[in-house]
């Protein structure tokens, strides 16, 4: 049982025509900072609820949403939240309709990890899980009740619903085994090793590996200039969304004080109302107080969408396009290993050519089996690098075209929303405008 | 700079007051004004029927200082005590605009050209603001002295309009006279003199307690409201930020996110709050001669009582109190009428600009709704 309305679906249709529905209108409160806490008691633990409803217009529709978490049960140590949830499919590859499971956030994390050392999926963007924050998570443990903590519950949420969805709009991590036993699975047993996601984990794990690969004596000598142009594109692409989202976070914090600073007002204003004397004047000036609370709910509202609807979109982006440089660290790292398997290979050839001047015969069937071997690595590290040269080619088309529809479909909503707001602000001072006219 | 102020202009600023160049016998304003670092020389025009003035009609510059100098030499008029004496214009107060561009220069190397362009046109709009507003206060000072009956006939009221040198030497003296005595007086006492007297007026004893009240309530207001278009403000600038941007960032997503918030409706009333703070101020300061006059008066009583029973310097004493008496009626008589002509001046202002603040906004986010759905169907039609 979910005890907060917030209930938000998001249909994916098929991969490569994915475009976001929004929200329908009338899933409740939207989640803003006026979120209010779980009436329960201040138990630390929190629950997430994933539910999965499935669509029967294509194979790969698969409806991905997140609800509430709910504070329930004792604390446990060490951590993470227990969660249960329900799923709705009726793809071939799953056994039932509908259902749904219990996960935990390391869960979340321990899926994307297994994801990312899986050679099938070398190249793959495989999109990043939402970072762990210890902070945040802490006050909510804590059973701290105010709307920054519920806020940050959300933040959690939205972001782990979005992180789904991406991987189910993949047509090749929706056919991975883990990602299925995730979806359906009832228990999960533990996951172990996502230390290395935690805090500021993920960006700074794909930093460290592309350390790593810019260490490399051997410079690859690039045949197809499109790898090396992408890449700066994809870093320089980066960077211009740091500084934006740097600004959009900025314009999140002025809206709130501009909330603050309008609440106050309004207040001042409703107590010089009450002081004049002339008694039209006084009644515009509490009317004006009214309209003044109004206008720093729609400060709030606009702040959220801000928040959730911009910001971190472009989080999430800052991230993706780590994932993406990652691809192409891969690929440098599997020609790296086919050049390793060519020298070895070489020294192989070498090694036999002395055996054979030395005349070891016995010395020489080894040696010639060894080069067998390592011919066959070669040809092997070859087509490997080769494909993934490929994979990445094509995911990085798939992962722009997503890219461009994303973005544009949460621009859309976001001027939506500031359009509504708009809207209502002109009804608002619509209402006023006779009463100032009264005053006489 | 120099920024000539036409007619329409000075229609849309004009918000703290009711029209007072209304009668042809005296009509002034302020063209022009430069403004060079941190002076800003006013040009006071001033077209007049009146045979007082020499010519019918005459320019002359004048400094900020010079609108001081007139306003406390006003204050310190016996003959004025019984009235409301406009407030002083407040200093022009370039710091905020200054500050800005100060950090915009050297914040111009982070960012684009088109950025640092667009806020740069915001700077130099704001500094505009900052400089129509100042040269309107100033005028609106002129304007209620020469609407006023008794004021417009004062005779340094006529000299800061005609002279035509500086002013500065007669500033000079004026502070040696007085050296602001009477100013530092109303500042410290009023509050504990005006509630402390004992009131024999019903109409006074109202006003008082409004008068003090209303003021603290309105400065609060003032203050808040200024914090809040502060804020506005910031948003604003936020929006240019982010617009610029997200131009450069993707050619084919040409968003104009310009979701630019227009405060100027929020200025508006931050602006009135303002004024009428200062406006009560000077009422106050009415009710405050009024109440030293009857002081005085009670002091007499007390000193004729005394004179009485020692026989002593009877008829000094009978004809202070009555000289006492007399100025207290006269304060007390044109004091009613101005504060009566005051309420209604401020209830007629207040309602002119709640309603051209209303019907600001309504307008704003009308454009900002035509925009903003503009934006929405060419991303949607892309």
């Amino acid at each position: 049982p979910c005890n907060s309305d917030a209930h938000m679906e998001l249909t994916t249709e098929k991969p490569s025509s994915s475009a976001r529905k929004e929200p329908p209108a009338s899933s409740g409160p939207r989640p803003a900072a006026s979120f209010s806490p779980s009436p329960a008691a201040a138990a630390p633990k929190s629950m997430e609820q994933l539910e999965e409803e499935e669509e029967a217009k294509d194979s790969f529709d698969v409806d991905v949403s997140v609800t509430n978490p709910e504070k329930v049960g004792q604390y446990l140590p060490p951590a993470p939240s227990l969660c249960w949830s329900q799923h709705e499919t009726s793809l071939p590859m799953f056994r039932n309709k509908t259902f749904s499971v219990r996960r935990r956030f390391s869960d979340f994390l321990g899926l994307y990890e297994k994801m990312s050392v899986k050679s099938s999926l070398h190249g793959c963007v495989i999109p990043p899980p939402p970072e762990k924050s210890v902070m945040g998570m802490t006050k909510v443990k804590v059973g701290k009740d105010d709307p920054s903590s519920a806020e940050f519950l959300e933040r959690r949420r939205a972001a782990l619903e979005r992180y789904l969805q991406r991987v189910v709009c993949h047509p090749l991590l929706l056919q991975d085994p883990d990602v299925r036993e995730f979806l359906e699975k009832e228990e999960l047993p533990r996951a172990v090793n996502t230390q290395a996601l935690s805090g500021a984990g993920f960006l700074k794990m794909i930093n460290k590996a592309s350390d790593a690969v810019n260490k490399m004596t051997i410079k690859m000598n690039e045949s197809d200039t499109w790898f090396e142009d992408k890449l700066q594109e994809v870093e320089s692409e980066e960077q211009q969304l740091r500084k934006l989202h740097a600004v959009v976070d900025s314009l999140v914090n002025h809206r709130k004080e501009l909330c603050g600073n309008t609440a106050v007002f309004a207040k001042s204003m409703a107590m010089l109302g009450n002081s004049e004397d002339n008694t039209a004047l006084s009644r515009a000036l509490s009317q004006l107080a009214e309209v003044e609370d109004k206008m720093e709910q729609l400060h709030q509202e606009q702040a959220a969408s801000d928040f959730f609807i911009f910001a971190e979109l472009l989080a999430d982006y800052i991230r993706l396009l780590g994932a993406v440089r990652g691809c192409f660290d891969q690929r440098m790292r599997a020609w790296q290993r086919w050049q390793e398997a060519q020298s070895t290979l070489q020294k192989k050839r070498e090694a036999e050519a002395k055996l054979l001047w030395a005349n070891k015969p016995d010395k020489l069937q080894q040696a010639k089996e060894e080069i067998t071997e390592w011919e066959a690595k070669v040809t092997q590290y070859e087509r490997d690098f080769d494909r993934i040269g490929v994979t990445v080619r094509k995911e990085v088309l798939r992962f722009e075209e997503e890219k461009a529809k994303d973005f544009k479909g949460q621009i859309v909503k976001y001027l939506e929303s500031m359009l509504q707001s708009q809207q209502r602000l002109i009804k608002f001072w619509e209402a006023f405008l006779p009463e100032a006219k009264a005053i006489a | 700079m120099t920024s000539a102020l036409d007619e329409s202009d000075k229609e849309k600023t004009r918000s703290v007051s009711v029209d007072l160049n209304n009668d042809a016998s005296l009509l002034i304003d302020i063209p022009d004004a430069l403004c060079e670092r941190d002076k800003v020389k006013f040009t006071v025009h001033t077209k007049t029927t009146l045979s007082a003035f020499q010519k019918p009609e005459f320019s002359v510059p004048r400094q900020h200082e010079d609108f001081i100098w007139l306003h406390d030499t006003l204050v310190e008029t016996e003959d004025y005590a019984g009235l409301i004496i406009p407030p002083a214009p407040p200093k022009p107060d370039f710091e905020s605009p200054r500050e800005k561009m100060h950090k915009l220069g050297e914040g111009e190397a982070t960012m684009t050209k088109e950025e640092y362009n667009k806020m740069k046109q915001e700077l130099e709009a704001e500094y505009l603001a900052v400089f129509k507003k100042t040269v309107q206060v100033h005028e609106i000072f002129l304007q209620r002295l020469s609407s006023h009956a008794i004021l417009s006939k004062d005779r340094n009221f006529q000299i800061f309009l005609e002279y035509d040198q500086d002013l500065s030497v007669r500033r000079k003296n004026a502070k040696e006279m007085f050296g602001g005595f009477f100013k530092n007086m109303v500042k410290t006492a009023d509050e504990v003199i005006i509630s402390g007297i004992k009131e024999v007026d019903d109409f006074f004893e109202q006003e008082k307690t409004f008068l003090l009240d209303y003021y603290s309530k309105i400065k609060d207001s003032t203050a808040k409201a200024e914090k809040m278009t502060r804020s506005h403000k910031n948003v604003a600038d936020d929006y240019i930020h982010i617009s610029a941007t997200l131009n450069t960032l993707s050619a084919d997503d040409s968003t104009k996110v310009e979701g630019r918030v227009a405060s100027d409706q929020e200025l508006k009333l931050t602006e009135l709050l303002r004024y009428y703070m200062r406006d009560i101020q000077a009422a106050k300061d009415l009710l405050y001669r009024r109440a030293r006059a009857l002081a005085d008066y009670e002091h007499s009583n007390k000193a004729l009582d005394k004179a009485r029973l020692k026989s002593k310097d009877v008829p000094q004493a009978e004809e202070h109190q009555q000289q006492c008496l007399q100025k207290f009626d006269k304060l007390s008589e044109s004091g009613k009428r101005e504060l009566t002509s005051f309420k209604g001046r401020r209830v007629v202002a207040f309602r002119k600009n709640l309603i051209e603040m209303a019907e600001l906004e309504i307008k704003h986010a009308k454009n900002n709704v035509t925009l903003l759905q503009g934006c929405i169907d060419l991303l949607k039609s892309n």
